[in-house]
C-alpha cells in the first residue's frame, strides 16, 4: 500500500508528495513497526538500493512477515529529481530542520509531517550516503545520550562500525535526534558515497535489517548473522587527516582496510607543474573507514578518517566479516 | 588606515582566497565590523565598503578618538561573492554555521577559525547578516538572548527597531553567538534589502554605525540622533502565511502603517491569472518584513507586522 503523508502545493502545477510504502502481515500482525528512511539528502543514492531490495524481498516472502514495515525512500524528492543535496529553492538542509513546526514554512511544515508519521516505530533505520566527496565504511552513528538503547539493536545490522560520538547543539535538529528525544529508537546509517549506488554494501544493509526485523519480531524468514562490528565510544579512538594543500587527490590506500603508521593515504598533486604538493600520511595505524572520493581538495578538506586499533583476526571479525 | 590580510587560503587554479580587514586608530580593540559571509549579501559588503570609505575621511581629519582601534571586514566570503554562489563554492557550507571555526577542522572551519582569532578581543562587534528567506526588512538590530545582550547599547544606533529573540541550536554557531559568548557586545544589523543595493538604506545603516561610534565616544562627528527604537521580541511580531502556493503580489512596502482587515498581497494563478488568495493584514501596525521573491510557496512567512502598542 503506497501512502502520501505530507503533501503541499507548489506555485505552478505540481503538488509536493511525500509517500511510503507500507507491508502489512498477511497473517497474524504483533503490532510491530520498523520505518526505513532515506533521501533526506538528495544527492545520497545508496539508500535508494535498499529500499527496493528490502521492498523486493519482502513481497517475494510476504509470509515471513509477522509486523509492520514501512519504506520512506525519498523525504526529499524535490532534491533527489533534481540533484540537490538540500531543498531546493531554499537553500537549506533538510536535516537542520526537523522537529519541524505545524507554523512553520513550507521545509518545518514537512519535517513536522514526517517526525509525526515516523513517530512510535519500534524502530527506525535513516540511512546515508556520506556526502559526494567521501566514502564512508557501512557504520552506524549514535548520540552518547542513547546508547544504552541503541547500541545493542545497531548491533544487530550487520555494519562494520558503530561511531558513538558526543553530543552537539547542531545536531539537536536531526531526524534522528529529534525522533529519539521522543521515545522513538532511530539509527543513522552512513554508508558509501553521495550520488552512486554501491550493490554490495546495499545487500549487507538489507541483510542488517531483516535481522534486525528478526529480533524485533517482524520477520520470521532466515537471515545471516550480523558481523561483530568495531564499537568507538572515545573521541580520541579517531584520527582526522586534513590536506594542508589544495589540489588534486590521488588516492593509493584502499578503503575498509588497516593502516600502518607512516603510510601514504594518496597524494595531493599539482597537475599543472607535475609535482607532489603532499603526500597524505597517517601518524597512527588502524582501520581506514573513511577516505576522500572527490578529487579536487583544498586545505582543510578531509581526506581520511581512522580507527585507531590493531588488525583483527578472522575470528575476531566473524564469519561475515568483511575486513 | 592599514590593509591588512587577516586570513589568507591558497587555492590551486583561483587566486588566493583572502580575508582583507581595514583598520583605523591605535589602542584597544574597540569596536569590529564585518561584512558579507555569504556570496549574495550585496547590500552588506556594500554598506561596509562605505564605512571604510567614511572612516578614512574621518581618520585623515583626525576626528578618530586616541586610544582606540577601530576594524571593518568588508567581505569575509569573496570567493563565493564572485561566482554568484551563496555558501562555500566547493561544499556548500555556510562560513556563518561553522564559528568558533576550527584552524585544524574542514575549509570552512578554518576560514570561521581565522577569521575569529582576528575579530575576538574587540570590545564591540557589529555584523551585517542576512535573512535565510528572501525580502526587505525595516532598518533594525537583532540581538539573541544569550544573557549577555545590552540592549540598551542596541539604542545608541538609532535605528527604528531592536528585534530580540531567543537562541536556536544552530544559532550556537553564528558568529554574533560566539561573539557575545567570548566578551564582545555584538550587534547584528540588518537592512532592507541583500541581494540588491538600496543606497539610500545603505546611507542610513552607515548613519546608524557613526551614531553608535559617536556615543561610544571612538570618533567625533556630528551625527543625527536617529530614532528612539522600539524593542520588541521577535514571538510579538504578526506574521501573515499565506495557505496557497503561487505568484505573490505585494500591496504594501516595508514601514508602512497599515490596519486590521487591511489588504496586504495577493497570491495569483499563474495560469489564468485568478486570485486565489488575498492577505489581509490581521492587526493595525507597521510593516516589518516583505518576501520579495515573485513566487511563494504554501505556509511561508511573507509579511511581518509590528503590532500598534
Amino acid at each position: 500500500m503506497v501512502e502520501t503523508f505530507a503533501s503541499i502545493e507548489m506555485p505552478v502545477d505540481e503538488c509536493l508528495e511525500i509517500r511510503k510504502k507500507r507491508f502489512l502481515p498477511e497473517g497474524p500482525d504483533n503490532k510491530k513497526r520498523i520505518s526505513i528512511v532515506t533521501g533526506i539528502h538528495g544527492d545520497e543514492l545508496e539508500g535508494q538500493y535498499v529500499c527496493y531490495e528490502l521492498a523486493r524481498r519482502i513481497q517475494e516472502h510476504k509470509e515471513y512477515l509477522t509486523g509492520t514495515v514501512d519504506i520512506y525512500p525519498a523525504m526529499n524528492p524535490l532534491g533527489i529529481d533534481s540533484i540537490t543535496r538540500g531543498i531546493p529553492g531554499f537553500d537549506l538542509d533538510m536535516n537542520r530542520t526537523f522537529p519541524g513546526s505545524m507554523d512553520g514554512s513550507m521545509t518545518e511544515y514537512l519535517a513536522m509531517e514526517i517526525v509525526r508519521d515516523l513517530e512510535g516505530s519500534d524502530l527506525c533505520l535513516d540511512i546515508h550516503a556520506s556526502n559526494i566527496y567521501l566514502t564512508e565504511l557501512p557504520q552506524i552513528r549514535i548520540n552518547e545520550l542513547h546508547k544504552e538503547k541503541l547500541v545493542p539493536l545497531a548491533k544487530e545490522c550487520n555494519v562494520d562500525f558503530i561511531w558513538v560520538h558526543g553530543t552537539s547543539t547542531v545536531l539537536e535538529s536531526t531526524l534522528a535526534c529529534s525522533l529519539n528525544s521522543r521515545g522513538t529508537p532511530t539509527l543513522v546509517v552512513e554508508m558509501g558515497v553521495g550520488m552512486r549506488i554501491t550493490k554490495r554494501i546495499g545487500n549487507q544493509m538489507v541483510e542488517g535489517i531483516l535481522n534486525v526485523m528478526k529480533k524485533l519480531g517482524i520477520w520470521t524468514g532466515e537471515t545471516v548473522k550480523a558481523r561483530e562490528p568495531i564499537i568507538s565510544e572515545q573521541v580520541e579512538d579517531v584520527l582526522f587527516l586534513n590536506a594542508s594543500r589544495s589540489g588534486i587527490f590521488i588516492q593509493e590506500t584502499r578503503h575498509n582496510t588497516y593502516v600502518k603508521k607512516g603510510q601514504s593515504i594518496g597524494k595531493v598533486v599539482d597537475p599543472l607543474n607535475g609535482i607532489v604538493l603532499e603526500d597524505v600520511v597517517t601518524e597512527e595505524e588502524g582501520l581506514l573507514f573513511t577516505i576522500r572520493e572527490y578529487p579536487v581538495v583544498e586545505e582543510g578538506s578531509l581526506m581520511a578518517r581512522i580507527l585507531k586499533m590493531e588488525e583483527r583476526t578472522a575470528e575476531e571479525d566473524g564469519e561475515e566479516g568483511s575486513i | 588606515m592599514e590593509k591588512k590580510v587577516v586570513y589568507e587560503l591558497e587555492s590551486l587554479y583561483r587566486d588566493n582566497f583572502r580575508v582583507t580587514g581595514f583598520s583605523f586608530g591605535q589602542g584597544e580593540k574597540s569596536l569590529c565590523i564585518l561584512g558579507n559571509t555569504r556570496g549574495n549579501e550585496y547590500q552588506q559588503i556594500f554598506i561596509c565598503s562605505q564605512i571604510v570609505k567614511k572612516l578614512k575621511e574621518l581618520e585623515e581629519a583626525g576626528r578618530i578618538c586616541e586610544g582606540h582601534e577601530i576594524m571593518v571586514i568588508p567581505s569575509v566570503n569573496p570567493y563565493s561573492m564572485n561566482i554568484e554562489k551563496r555558501f562555500w563554492p566547493t561544499d556548500n557550507t555556510d562560513i556563518n554555521r561553522m564559528f568558533p571555526g576550527y584552524l585544524l577542522g574542514e575549509t570552512t572551519q578554518r576560514i570561521a577559525g581565522g577569521v575569529f582569532e582576528a575579530v575576538t578581543g574587540y570590545r564591540y562587534g557589529i555584523q551585517f547578516p542576512s535573512f535565510y528567506m528572501t525580502g526587505n526588512f525595516a532598518p533594525h538590530v537583532r540581538l539573541m538572548k544569550t544573557g549577555f545582550e545590552h540592549i540598551e547599547k542596541a539604542e545608541e544606533f538609532g535605528l527604528p527597531y531592536i528585534v530580540t529573540r531567543e537562541p536556536k541550536p544552530y544559532d550556537t554557531t553564528t558568529l554574533n553567538y560566539n561573539w557575545q559568548i567570548w566578551d564582545t557586545q555584538a550587534f547584528s544589523l540588518y537592512s532592507t534589502t541583500t541581494e540588491s543595493i538600496d543606497e539610500d538604506a545603505a546611507e542610513n545603516m552607515v548613519n546608524a554605525v557613526m551614531c553608535f561610534m559617536n556615543k561610544e565616544g571612538l570618533i567625533l562627528k556630528k551625527v543625527p540622533e536617529g530614532y528612539r527604537s522600539q524593542i520588541i521580541d521577535d514571538s510579538e511580531l504578526a506574521v501573515v502565511r499565506p495557505s496557497r502556493a503561487g505568484i505573490f503580489q505585494s500591496k504594501i512596502h516595508v514601514n508602512q502603517r497599515v490596519e486590521k482587515g487591511q489588504k496586504l498581497a495577493q497570491i495569483i494563478n499563474p495560469y489564468d491569472g485568478s486570485c486565489r488568495e488575498e492577505l489581509l493584514s490581521p492587526v493595525d501596525g507597521v510593516i516589518f518584513f516583505v518576501h520579495n521573491h515573485p513566487m511563494t510557496y504554501a505556509n511561508t512567512a511573507v509579511l511581518k507586522i509590528v503590532p500598534s502598542e
